[in-house]
C-alpha cells in the first residue's frame, strides 16, 4: 500500500507548527500504524533532509497509554476500542490520505511534533486518586469480602490507561472521564470509602486548576476511549461530588 | 570471593531475625537522608512510596512521561502468593521450593525464601490500596494456576494484573508526591552514577524535554530499571525498556550477574514481517485452558501452512499435544523454558503451522466446550445441551477470563481466536540476569542498590510465571525498607554533598562528551539498523539454543557491529532538545556492549540450566543437563574496559533443598 500522510510538525512548545506532507510507500497491511512511522522515520534519518517525527509510544500493546495520535480527526484513529499502537494498516486503503495531529488541549501543551505533556494527569492523581494506606498496615486480603459485581465494576473503571484520548476527543477538552474513572474505582470499593468526600473534592479542584474544560455530557470521551470506559462513571463522579459538597464544610 | 551477606540461622527464621536486629534510623535522621530511585515500575514505585512514608527524602526518576507507564504495566497473567486460600496444600515452603526448582537450582536460597515469606503481605497491601483483583461470587479472592506449580496460588485482575498492581503502587507514589515527600522527575533518563570515596552518591540525569544534564545527590541510589530483553531488538519489552542505567552502574563498579540467563516466553504472537518493531505476549494464564498442539503428520502441517487445510478440520487423533505427551504430570503447564524448547523442537522438525513455519497452536475449543460449556449448562439445568450450546456457553466464560487477550490477538493478527486456534511462538520476555546484589539488595558498589528485574537474585536460570510481579513488589514494599537501614544507619552524619563536587563535574562531562560524540559521527545508518543486526545475532546464537561455535562467532560479530556503530551511526538533531533518536542511540550503544558479555557468559557456562540451553549439554531426551560440580555458582562479571571483564563467582549453597535433575514428567 501507498499512504499519503499529513503530519503536524512543531519544533518545540514555543514555535509555530504546521502540517507537512509525506508519502510512505510499500506499507504492509500487517504493519501497525506506529511501525509505519518507524519506516518513515528511518527514511528521514537516512536521507538527512528532515528530522524524524517525534511521537510518544512505549509498550506497543495498548496498555501503557503513552501513544497519542489524533488520526483523521479522531484520537487513536478510526477503530473502536484500540490505541494508536494497536491500530493496523489493514484498517486503511491504498492511496489514503491520513492527517495526524497531536492531542489538542490547553492542559496538554505540545513538547515536539506529536508528543504532548500530560503531567496534569499525574497531578490530579496526586491530589486524591489513592487510598491513604502506608505499607505494612494491611489486614489479610480475604478479611474484606467484596461483592463480585462491585469488584468487576471497579476493575472496569480501573482499566483506564491515562492516555488522554478523552480530553482530546472532547470539544471542551474536559478530563471528566479520566477523573471519574479513578473516583469510581475507589468509590465502588470499601477500602476507598473513608476518604470518598475529600478525594472527589480535591481531584475535581485540581482538574479545574489544570485548565481542563467543563463537561457537557456529549459522550465523545467514552465513544473514543480505547478502553471503553463507561459514561456511567461521569454520572457517579457527579453524584459523589454533590454528596461530598453537601456533607462537607468546604464548598 | 563475593560476600552475599546471608544471615546465619535456619532458613525459616533468617528474615525474621534479620528484621528485628537490623540497625534502625530514627525518624529525625530519616528526614535528612536522601534516596534516589531510578525507574517507577513495580519495584521503583513501591520502594519510592514506602521509603517516603518512612520519612526519607526521595527523588524518583523515569524516562516515560508518567511513572504509571513503566513496563510492569504490561504484565498480564498474575502474581503468586503463598496464601493457600484454595486449601490445596500451598505453603511458604512450597512456593520457595517451586521457585528454586523452577529456576533450575541456580538461585540463592535465602533470598527466595524471603520472597515466599513476604508474598502474602503483597496481596494484603495491594488489596488495601484498592487493587481490584478478580473475585468469586462469595466476595473472596480468586486464584488460577501458572506453569511449574501444582497449586492455584496466582492472583489476577483479568489479563491486566500488572496494570492494576502498578496503578496501585503508582497511586501510593503520587500520594507521597502530593505530600511533598517524593520529588518526581518524569521524562528524565539516568545516564551515569556518581561514586565518591568508594560509595555511590548520586546520578547524572538528562531532562529529555530540554536535553539538559542534571546532577542529583543521594545518600543511596536504587536502580529499579527493569530487564534488558531489548538487546534482542524483538522482545515483549516496551520500546523504551533498556539496560542503560544498569550498564552505567556496571561500568562504575557494579558486578553483572548471570547475564546469559534470558527467558524466552513460549506463548507470543509470531513475527509477521521485517517491519516488526516488537512482539506481543499472550499470557501464560492461557495455558490453563489452552492446549498446545501441532499436527502429527508433516504433510498436514505443510497443508496448513499452504492454507489448504483448516486446523479446525484436523481430527483429534491427528493432533500431537506434545506437551501433554512428553510431560504428563504438568502437561501444558510446564515451566516456560521447557515449553519454549519443546515448541522450537517441533517447528525445527517441520511441524510448524504458519507461513514461516515458526508457530504452534494454542487451542481453546476443547475446554471452551467441554469444561466451561458443560459447567454453564449444568448451572442452567440443561441436561442434554447441543454442541452449539456448549460452545456458546463456554465462549462467555472464556471471554470473561481472557477477553482482553483475545481482543488483543484479534487486533494484531486479524484472526478471531474464539473461532480459530491461536498461533503462538516463543519470544524474549524477561531477563533473570542483572546486577549482582547481596541479601540486602546492594550491588558491589556501597550505597548502590538494584531491585526487581534489574537485579539477578531470585529466579535462578528460569523464572516461573507470575513471579516477576511478586519479586518487584517484594523488593520495593517489604525488603528494601528494612535492608537499606543497615547501610543508612552509618550515613546519618553525612551531610548532602554539593553537586559541584569534582566527581559530579567529571561524570557530567563524560556523559556530555558521549552524547556529543554520538551526534558528531554523522554516519549513514539509523540507530535501528544496528539494533536489528545485534538482535538477530543474539536471537540466532544466544537465544533458545546455544553452542560454542555460534557464541564465538557472535562475539566477534558484535565487536564488529560496535566498531561500525561508532563510525557510521547517524543521529539527527542536537543534544539540547527533545531528541528520541539520541536517546535510542545511547541505549543501543550500551546493548551492543552487553550483548558481547551475554555471549561470553553463555560460552563460559559449560552446562545447560533453565533458560540457558547449550546444545552440547543435554540429556538423551533433549532436556537441560546441569553440571552442579562445576557450575553451581553465580557468574558475577566485573567490568575492566569495553570488551574486557573479570569473572567472579558466588557459590550457591543448598542447605534446605536437595538438588536434583528437574523433572516435570
Amino acid at each position: 500500500m501507498n499512504i499519503n500522510l499529513k503530519v503536524w510538525r512543531q519544533k518545540n512548545g514555543k514555535s509555530q507548527g504546521k502540517l507537512v506532507d509525506y508519502k510512505v510507500e510499500g506499507v504492509s497491511p500487517d504493519m501497525s500504524f506506529l511501525e509505519m512511522f518507524d519506516v518513515l522515520n528511518d527514511r528521514l534519518v537516512s536521507e538527512g533532509k528532515d528530522e524524524p517525527i517525534a511521537f510518544d509510544h512505549d509498550c506497543r500493546e495498548g496498555i501503557c497509554g503513552m501513544c497519542s495520535m489524533y488520526i483523521n480527526g479522531r484520537p487513536h484513529g478510526p477503530n473502536q476500542g484500540v490505541t494508536t499502537c494497536q491500530l493496523h494498516m489493514r484498517s486503511f486503503k491504498d492511496g489514503d490520505t491520513i492527517v495526524v495531529e497531536p492531542w489538542r488541549a490547553a492542559a496538554f501543551p505540545v513538547i515536539k511534533d506529536l508528543a504532548v505533556d500530560r503531567s496534569a494527569f499525574d497531578r490530579i492523581i496526586a491530589s486524591g486518586g489513592f487510598i491513604s494506606v502506608n505499607t505494612g498496615n494491611a489486614q489479610d486480603a480475604n478479611s474484606l469480602p467484596i461483592a463480585k459485581d462491585n469488584a468487576d465494576e471497579a476493575f472496569a473503571a480501573a482499566a483506564c490507561i491515562g492516555c488522554g484520548a478523552c480530553v482530546a476527543a472532547c470539544k471542551n477538552s474536559s478530563s471528566m472521564l479520566f477523573v471519574s474513572a479513578k473516583v469510581s474505582q475507589l468509590a465502588l470499593l470499601p477500602q476507598g470509602d473513608p476518604e470518598r468526600n475529600t478525594r472527589v473534592l480535591n481531584m475535581v479542584a485540581q482538574m479545574d486548576s489544570e485548565g481542563f474544560g467543563a463537561c457537557t455530557n456529549t459522550g465523545a470521551c467514552s465513544a473514543e476511549c480505547p478502553k471503553e470506559i463507561s459514561l456511567t462513571n461521569i454520572a457517579r463522579l457527579n453524584r459523589e461530588y454533590f454528596a461530598a459538597q453537601l456533607g462537607s464544610d468546604r464548598s | 570471593m563475593l560476600d552475599s551477606k546471608i544471615p546465619q540461622g535456619p532458613i525459616e527464621s533468617k528474615w525474621t531475625k534479620y528484621k528485628s536486629t537490623v540497625p534502625l534510623v530514627n525518624p529525625a535522621n530519616k528526614r535528612s537522608l536522601e534516596i534516589i530511585v531510578v525507574g517507577t515500575g513495580l519495584a521503583g514505585a513501591s520502594a519510592a512510596a514506602t521509603l517516603a512514608e518512612l520519612g526519607y527524602k526521595v527523588k524518583a526518576f523515569c524516562f516515560q512521561d508518567s511513572p504509571r507507564r513503566a513496563h510492569s504495566i504490561a504484565a498480564q497473567g498474575g502474581i503468586n502468593a503463598a496464601k493457600n486460600y484454595q486449601n490445596d496444600g500451598d505453603s511458604v515452603y512450597r512456593l520457595f521450593y517451586d521457585t528454586i526448582k523452577g529456576g533450575d537450582y541456580r538461585a540463592r536460597e535465602a533470598n527466595v525464601h524471603r520472597l515466599a515469606e513476604v508474598s502474602g503481605n503483597i496481596i494484603d497491601q495491594s488489596v488495601a490500596s484498592g487493587v481490584p483483583f478478580a473475585r468469586e461470587y462469595g466476595g473472596l479472592l480468586s486464584n488460577r494456576s501458572f506453569g511449574g506449580t501444582q497449586v492455584q496460588r496466582t492472583f489476577y485482575a483479568a489479563g491486566q494484573t500488572g496494570q492494576q498492581l502498578l496503578l496501585g503502587a503508582y497511586s501510593g507514589l503520587q500520594r507521597q508526591v502530593g505530600l511533598g515527600n517524593v520529588r518526581l522527575y518524569s521524562r528524565h533518563e539516568m545516564l551515569d552514577v556518581v561514586n565518591i570515596d568508594g560509595k555511590c552518591r548520586g546520578i547524572i540525569a538528562r531532562d529529555l524535554v530540554s536535553g539538559k544534564l542534571e546532577r542529583h545527590f543521594g545518600h543511596a541510589v536504587l536502580l529499579c530499571t527493569g530487564g534488558y530483553g531489548n538487546v534482542f531488538f524483538l522482545s515483549t519489552n516496551a520500546m523504551g525498556s533498556n539496560v542503560t542505567a544498569a550498564w552505567k552502574a556496571h561500568k562504575k563498579g557494579a558486578f553483572f550477574g548471570n547475564p546469559c540467563y534470558t527467558q524466552i516466553h513460549p506463548t507470543c504472537i509470531p513475527v509477521s514481517g521485517d517491519h516488526q518493531s516488537k512482539l506481543t505476549l499472550m499470557s501464560e494464564s492461557l495455558r490453563n485452558d489452552g492446549r498446545i498442539w501441532v499436527p502429527k503428520r508433516k504433510e498436514d502441517a505443510a497443508a496448513i501452512r499452504e492454507g489448504k487445510l483448516n486446523p479446525n478440520d484436523l481430527k483429534e487423533e491427528d493432533r500431537d499435544y506434545y506437551l501433554e505427551r512428553r510431560y504428563p504430570a504438568f502437561g501444558n503447564l510446564v515451566p516456560r523454558d521447557v515449553a519454549s524448547r519443546a515448541a522450537k523442537e517441533r517447528c525445527d522438525a517441520g511441524f510448524g503451522v504458519n507461513k514461516t513455519g515458526e508457530a504452534v497452536y494454542l487451542d481453546f475449543a476443547f475446554n471452551m466446550k467441554y469444561k466451561y460449556g458443560k459447567q454453564v449448562a449444568t448451572l442452567k439445568h440443561i441436561t442434554d445441551p447441543t454442541e452449539e450450546q456448549l460452545t456458546a456457553f463456554g465462549h462467555e466464560v472464556i471471554k470473561e477470563k481472557y477477553g482482553n487477550l483475545f481482543d488483543m490477538y484479534k487486533q494484531i493478527t486479524g484472526v478471531d481466536p474464539y473461532k480459530n486456534p491461536m498461533m503462538i511462538y516463543p519470544a524474549v520476555h524477561y531477563t533473570m540476569g542483572g546486577l549482582w546484589v547481596d541479601y540486602n539488595l546492594m550491588t558491589t558498589v556501597p550505597g548502590l542498590y538494584a531491585l526487581g528485574e534489574a537485579n539477578f537474585s531470585d529466579h535462578g536460570a528460569n523464572r516461573l510465571g507470575a513471579s516477576a510481579l511478586m519479586q518487584g513488589l517484594a523488593d520495593g514494599y517489604f525488603v528494601i525498607p528494612y535492608t537499606i537501614g543497615a547501610y543508612l544507619a552509618n550515613e546519618i552524619s553525612v551531610k548532602p554533598i554539593s553537586t559541584d563536587h569534582e566527581a559530579f563535574v567529571k561524570a557530567e562531562n563524560e556523559v556530555s562528551d558521549r552524547l556529543n560524540k554520538l551526534l558528531a559521527i554523522k554516519g549513514t545508518k539509523p540507530v535501528d539498523y544496528f539494533h536489528k543486526r545485534l538482535g538477530k545475532i543474539m536471537w540466532d546464537k544466544c537465544g533458545m539454543a546455544r553452542n560454542v561455535e555460534g557464541l564465538t562467532w557472535a562475539i566477534s560479530e558484535i565487536q564488529k557491529i560496535r566498531e561500525e556503530f561508532w563510525k557510521d551511526v547517524r543521529v539527527p538533531g542536537d543534544a539540547n532538545e527533545f531528541n528520541p533518536e539520541l536517546e535510542k542511540a545511547g541505549r543501543v550503544a550500551d546493548f551492543i556492549e552487553l550483548g558481547e558479555l551475554m555471549c561470553k557468559d553463555a560460552l563460559e557456562r559449560n552446562e545447560s540450566c533453565g533458560g540457558h540451553f547449550r546444545e552440547d549439554y543435554q540429556t538423551e531426551e533433549g532436556e537441560a543437563l546441569r553440571d552442579d560440580e562445576n557450575f553451581k555458582h553465580v557468574a558475577a562479571w566485573q567490568f575492566n574496559e569495553v570488551g574486557n571483564w573479570t569473572l567472579n563467582k558466588e557459590d550457591l549453597v543448598y542447605e534446605n533443598i536437595k538438588i536434583a535433575q528437574r523433572s516435570y514428567k
